[in-house]
């Protein structure tokens, strides 16, 4: 059954939002950089080589357990640059503001923004404010722009995963994702969730001064570690082979998930990141990542394998096997 | 909410020991039904299909509920949330199911109020805070879920709320099995009841069933060891030549059920006849208001009559649903009928069966 109209499946970041990237959008602005379909674009400017990525935040409520949409629009932006292995540098911001918004909320936003960008060691160089009337837009919205320089030597991809290359996922799952929906809807537990919000470019510096071959860097947020496991299978053409018992959830986190019926993997992080290295470089790699506060449950969570190329394979938990498919739409909780 | 956790329930060396019995004991090919949607989707998850021994077939049954919910229900729902006035409260599973020429989805896209809630009781606060809009709670489940839906309409009544009503769509499991039981081409050789309607039900209420229809029956939880512990009871059942009840989920369900909620139940609902997708109509397989509680019915509040339309063409939801056929043998799936385009709610409920063979089996 198709849809004549946008529905929320298309911004999930799965299979539906895949599918309008590639029908609608690519035809009207084909060129061969925006097809990589990376995290950011890589450019070759003036002899140098920069990465650059935009990303909108809409998220509600705009404040919760372990961030705001202010860190967390300095964050995603400042993360998505540091995927192409570039040292993020300049951002820029948009403000979509809704009539009515209270200003004090908004200097509590564009304070959070601030510091968030004195950690991750960025300067905020340009930026816009619309005012829209009541109705016409959700209290807030705010894109980001950034640009960063890819160092010499440096070239990470999707495309680029190779057979043996071991998997690092550098902490716990789900953490992001699954606190925003308690919080939106009001559901209580006996127990405090937080988002894992965090800038990642310092602990990628890291991670690439370890490695000298690290293939593949990306930071699982919406779709979470299955969808963005399924879009390196497919740019590398080649298999993935993860171990459920090695992925890092929180506890509470996952007691959560279950009672909503959600997979933990298809749940959105915010301050995690895969890295896919050559077994020479993993121990190395690893260990950078877990000097890094963000990064001390950081794991080998598996390898590329030749065998069944595009897709995800786990093992489970009790020694079953099982695939990991990519997401279609939205994960909804279930009827009991 | 307190959470807790069955890390016991899904050890390795556990399962493993439990596996090697499963195939010590399993002599000649087994078709054994999985009666629930929280099961299947388990079994595929972890994917314990992969690691029993070739002669045991897994079968999912009418356990999903969204799956079974008849087409004239779902278009009933849809055609509801285009009147005015109206609030359609509703858990997410329903939203992507197709209607005949819709879904609650594309009509929320197209601006009616249609909202996802975690409980009817979610329903009763949106009454609260609009008392000038009708609410309408999409009351599809088994018996797990109706209770609270029965405390909720008890709530509205102590409330004296009058904008809030409920689509009772719920239906019973034992009816089914007795359904399935009669029905000529099904072919099971022994069943994994649902743990969490057991809880609630209780292990006498199969009593007159197994009674009726002397079948290896196992009343099962959902860990892999749960599951991996029926199919090994429901397995040497069969070994030994045995046809009885037994209960491998005795942490949860105990003889009787839950008193309370079989209380609200029969407070606020009585059985009657009802349409389940693929198998037909059941006698007193569904739970529908009692006269004192009438004004919550919506079905009666908006007039709702269910048209008798027909399936999708080609559609095997029906035969998926009873064990008859499995996905890959329906000329739809992952033809026409995918995640992305679902045609049945097989394909889109995250318990129904061909959605967890696409997805976890490779589509």
């Amino acid at each position: 059954m198709t849809t004549d109209h946008i529905l929320l499946d298309h911004g999930s970041g799965g299979k539906i939002s895949s599918a309008m990237i590639r029908d609608i959008m690519l035809p009207a602005f084909d060129n061969p950089i925006l097809s990589m379909l990376n995290d950011g674009a890589s450019l070759e400017v003036g002899g140098a080589r920069l990465a650059f990525s935009t990303d909108t935040y809409t998220v509600s409520p705009l404040f919760f357990p372990g961030g705001s949409i202010g860190d967390l629009a300095i964050n995603g932006t400042v993360n998505d640059v540091a995927m192409c292995g570039a040292r993020p540098l300049y951002l820029s911001v948009g403000l979509i503001i809704e009539e009515g918004f209270p200003i004090e909320d908004l200097r509590r936003i564009l304070d959070d923004m601030g510091k968030a960008a004195r950690l991750a060691d960025v300067l905020i160089v340009t930026g816009d404010t619309k005012v829209v009337p009541r109705g016409a837009a959700d209290k807030i919205f705010i894109n980001t722009s950034g640009i960063g320089l890819i160092p010499d030597g440096v070239n990470v991809g999707g495309e680029r995963a190779c057979v043996g290359d071991h998997i690092i996922l550098s902490g716990t799952i789900a953490d992001h994702g699954m606190t925003i929906l308690t919080q939106r809807e009001g559901l209580s537990f006996d127990t405090e969730i937080r988002s894992d919000s965090a800038p990642l470019n310092h602990m990628v510096q890291a991670i690439l001064s370890a490695g000298k071959n690290v293939h593949v860097l990306r930071d699982p947020t919406r779709g979470g570690v299955g969808t963005t496991l399924n879009e390196i299978a497919i740019q590398s053409n080649l298999g993935i082979r993860i171990y459920e018992d090695r992925i890092p959830v929180k506890k509470d986190v996952a007691g959560i998930c279950e009672l909503l019926g959600f997979d933990p993997l298809y749940v959105a992080n915010e301050g995690k990141l895969l890295v896919f290295v050559p077994p020479s470089d993993a121990d190395a790699v690893l260990a950078a990542i877990q000097n890094d506060p963000a990064g001390k449950d950081a794991c080998v969570i598996g390898m590329v394998t030749e065998t069944a190329p595009k897709r995800v394979i786990m093992e489970t938990r009790i020694g079953g096997e099982r695939i990991v498919d990519m997401q279609t739409g939205e994960q909804l909780p279930r009827i009991c | 909410m307190s959470i807790k956790h069955a890390e016991e329930y899904r050890d390795r060396e556990l399962s493993k020991s439990l596996i090697q019995k499963i195939h010590q004991n399993s002599h000649r090919p087994l078709r054994l039904m999985e009666v629930c949607g929280t099961h299947t989707v388990s079994i595929f998850k972890n994917g314990i299909r992969s690691i029993l021994p070739e002669t045991v077939s897994l079968l999912s049954g009418p356990g999903c509920p969204v799956c079974v919910t008849a087409q004239g229900e779902i278009d009933a729902f849809i055609e509801l949330s285009r009147e005015k006035n109206v609030i359609i409260t509703t858990f997410g599973d329903l939203m992507r199911i197709p209607g005949s020429d819709s879904s609650l989805q594309k009509e929320r896209a197209n601006g009616r109020d249609i909202r996802i809630v975690y409980s009817a009781f979610d329903a009763l606060e949106i009454a609260r805070n609009h008392p000038d809009r009708e609410v309408v709670f999409l009351g599809v489940g088994f018996e797990t879920t109706a209770p609270t839906i029965a405390a909720s309409v008890l709530s509205a009544q102590a409330m004296n709320l009058k904008n809030l009503s409920v689509i009772s769509a719920h239906k019973q499991v034992v009816p089914a099995l007795n359904a399935l039981m009669q029905t000529r081409e099904v072919r099971i050789d022994g069943f994994l009841l649902p743990g969490h309607v057991s809880v609630i039900i209780g292990a006498g209420a199969y009593r007159d069933f197994i009674r009726h229809h002397p079948i290896p029956c196992v009343i099962t939880g959902f860990e892999p060891v749960d599951i991996l512990s029926g199919i090994h009871m429901l397995v040497r059942q069969i070994d030994t030549g045995r046809n009885i009840l037994e209960n491998a989920y005795p942490r949860a369900v105990s003889e009787t059920g839950n008193a309370k909620a079989k209380a609200l139940l029969k407070t606020v609902f009585q059985s009657g006849d009802t349409v389940w997708r693929g198998i037909g109509s059941i006698p007193d397989s569904g739970l529908f208001f009692q006269q004192a509680f009438e004004n919550f019915d919506a079905a009666k509040r908006f007039r709702i009559s269910y048209r008798q339309t027909p399936e999708p063409r080609g559609c095997a939801c029906g035969e998926i649903l009873t064990g008859v056929k499995i996905p890959p043998d329906c000329a739809l799936y992952k033809k026409t009928c995918t995640p992305l385009h679902p045609i049945g709610p097989c394909m889109v409920s995250s318990e129904g069966t061909c959605a967890a063979y696409y997805k976890y089996h490779g589509g």
